[in-house]
């Protein structure tokens, strides 16, 4: 896994195509339930396109693919996903 | 590698002056497809963790529309003949990798005596990554399963113990970590062709993305 | 952050190079002049893009070095040795260039006093940068929440902002050289590990409020090891950089 970084990674595309911060946003993993930030989870950037995986159970959260300018994000692997900022 | 999404349109992007990347200058430009840049390093692309299995659990098997699985073990696999070949690879990405040598067992011997009316196959690797392709792509020594790069086995990083090797399509169809073929009789997207790469990829006709 | 009714698109603006400096052979801050800039958070990060000639383009993220309250903005920027933006930043940028960039960008990595502490901050490599910045405000807002920072750097001769972190005396910086020492080295001389953080961390009853920054490989030895200590993993926040 060192080569995977995480969601923080990704904060300004998320951003881009969320129309707000989403790093802060809590996520629930459709596979094993685990919770966590979206900062937190594992972040696959070099591909085709870009690949968010649970950082428990290793099954794909996010897929971001940008083609032609338009970024198409599939959330499927989220059981939720809550953009509430987080609380400390 | 160049990311990008949903830029607002505020005209032309600036010119960073000086700024050239990593593409290497004079390179041949009948061997490089249209809109690639040549590169000497080899960069590792990937979807998920590099996976490290015993070579003991290793195995590569052919099904779906066949009359008989084949499956053979490392050394099994190992035991078949091998050829070695030197080909142009093209990433998607734009990257493109001129004479890469590759030792591998030929698609064509796997499938020897294969009976089937498949034209399709359905590649899948460890780690669930898949990808598809007609199954003529695939034979009369276009493709390859590969386990040795530039006269070494195969890295990890790079699909180790054993890739497929399509280098006349797009390097996201060579599929790192294969473990199988499924041949069929009806096309269904890969991993990246369902989220809109082209469905062949052609990298002499720019087939990147679906409808191009 | 409360419900704003500004809502800031995020967008790529161009920036002016003011300035220069060589933190380290392989290191260089870069002074910026950004008239679109609305401040930041510290901990923030921008976006970077070039964009050659043929239209070739690539991006990459890049930390914040700069306090919320200094004038100028400021990035760090580490030179990989295969990498394709960080030689070309590091290397051919001048005082008078563009840059494009947007940001400032992260809701998750930053530090304010409303947080409170008491703060651990833990680095590794050029993972320092976004730690510096949030020093750098906790020193411009006199914060009396007590702050301290483990840098792990393979020498002296890699360790960033040097004397403006160990000069103040309002951060409780502990060193890690990994490789190399000078003479007389009496602080720590190898990589992070679980009695090292013992060492150096708040109890877990003090509930610290923890930032680890750098290299993947480190951050998850740290946050690891932290969380076998018995801190909570809530209380443990990460960045991990690597080359893109």
């Amino acid at each position: 896994m060192t080569d995977a970084l995480d969601g923080n990674a990704i904060a300004g595309q998320l951003e881009e195509v969320f129309g707000r911060e989403m790093t802060t946003a809590r996520g629930v993993c459709a596979s094993c339930g685990a919770a966590s930030l979206l900062a937190e989870v594992v972040v696959y950037l070099r591909a085709p396109g870009t690949v968010a995986r649970c950082r428990r159970c290793g099954a794909l959260l996010m897929v971001l693919v940008t083609i032609r300018e338009t970024t198409c994000v599939d959330l499927r692997g989220l059981a939720s996903l809550d953009p509430r900022p987080m609380e400390v | 590698m160049n990311e990008e999404g949903g830029a607002q349109a505020q005209g032309p992007t600036p010119v960073s002056r000086g700024f050239r990347g990593r593409r290497r200058a004079g390179s041949d430009a009948a061997r490089v497809p249209p809109g690639q840049y040549v590169t000497d390093d080899f960069p590792v692309l990937s979807a998920g963790p590099t996976p490290h299995h015993p070579l003991e659990w290793w195995s590569f098997t052919i099904l779906g529309a066949v009359d008989e699985q084949r499956s053979w073990s490392w050394d099994e696999f190992r035991g078949l003949p091998s050829e070695t070949v030197t080909v142009d690879i093209h990433c998607v990405t734009k990257w493109s990798k001129l004479d890469t040598v590759w030792t591998g067992v030929s698609v064509d011997t796997l499938l020897d005596g294969v009976e089937t009316s498949a034209e399709y196959a359905m590649v899948s690797s460890d780690g669930g990554y898949t990808t598809n392709l007609p199954l003529e792509d695939l034979r009369g020594g276009k493709g390859w399963v590969a386990y040795e790069y530039d006269g070494e086995p195969l890295e990890p990083e790079h699909g180790g113990p054993a890739r497929l090797l399509v280098p006349h399509l797009y390097f996201w169809k060579s599929a790192k970590w294969v473990r199988g073929l499924e041949l069929r009789e009806e096309d269904e997207p890969g991993f990246w062709e369902g989220y809109g790469y082209h469905n062949y990829g052609d990298p002499w006709r720019e087939q990147r993305y679906a409808g191009d | 952050m409360a419900g704003a009714t500004l809502r800031r698109r995020l967008s790529w603006q161009l920036a002016t190079v003011v300035e220069l400096v060589e933190e380290t052979p392989r290191t260089k801050t870069i002074v910026l002049q950004a008239p679109g800039w609305t401040g930041h958070r510290a901990g923030q990060h921008v976006d970077v893009r070039l964009t050659a000639e043929d239209g070739y383009q690539a991006q990459r993220s890049y930390s914040i070095a700069s306090a919320p309250e200094d004038d100028q903005l400021a990035l760090t920027v580490e030179r990989l040795d295969d990498g394709e933006v960080s030689p070309y930043l590091v290397d051919e940028l001048r005082p008078g260039d563009e840059l494009e960039l947007r940001g400032p960008i992260g809701g998750y990595f930053v530090w304010e006093e409303s947080l409170g502490g008491p703060l651990l901050l833990i680095g590794g490599g050029s993972g320092i940068v976004p730690l510096h910045s949030i020093i750098r405000h906790h020193r411009a807002l006199g914060s009396t929440v007590p702050a301290r920072l483990l840098y792990s750097a393979r020498s002296l001769d890699d360790v960033l902002y040097h004397d403006e972190l160990t000069g103040a005396g309002d951060v409780d910086v502990r060193l890690t050289l990994t490789r190399e020492q000078p003479d007389g080295w009496h602080g720590y001389r190898r990589r992070i590990d679980g009695e090292l953080l013992r060492e150096v961390a708040w109890p877990p009853a003090e509930r610290p409020l923890v930032y680890v920054c750098g290299p993947t490989g480190f951050v998850e030895t740290a946050a690891t090891e932290l969380v076998e200590l018995g801190h909570e993993p809530s209380r443990i926040r990460t960045e991990r950089f690597g080359p893109t």
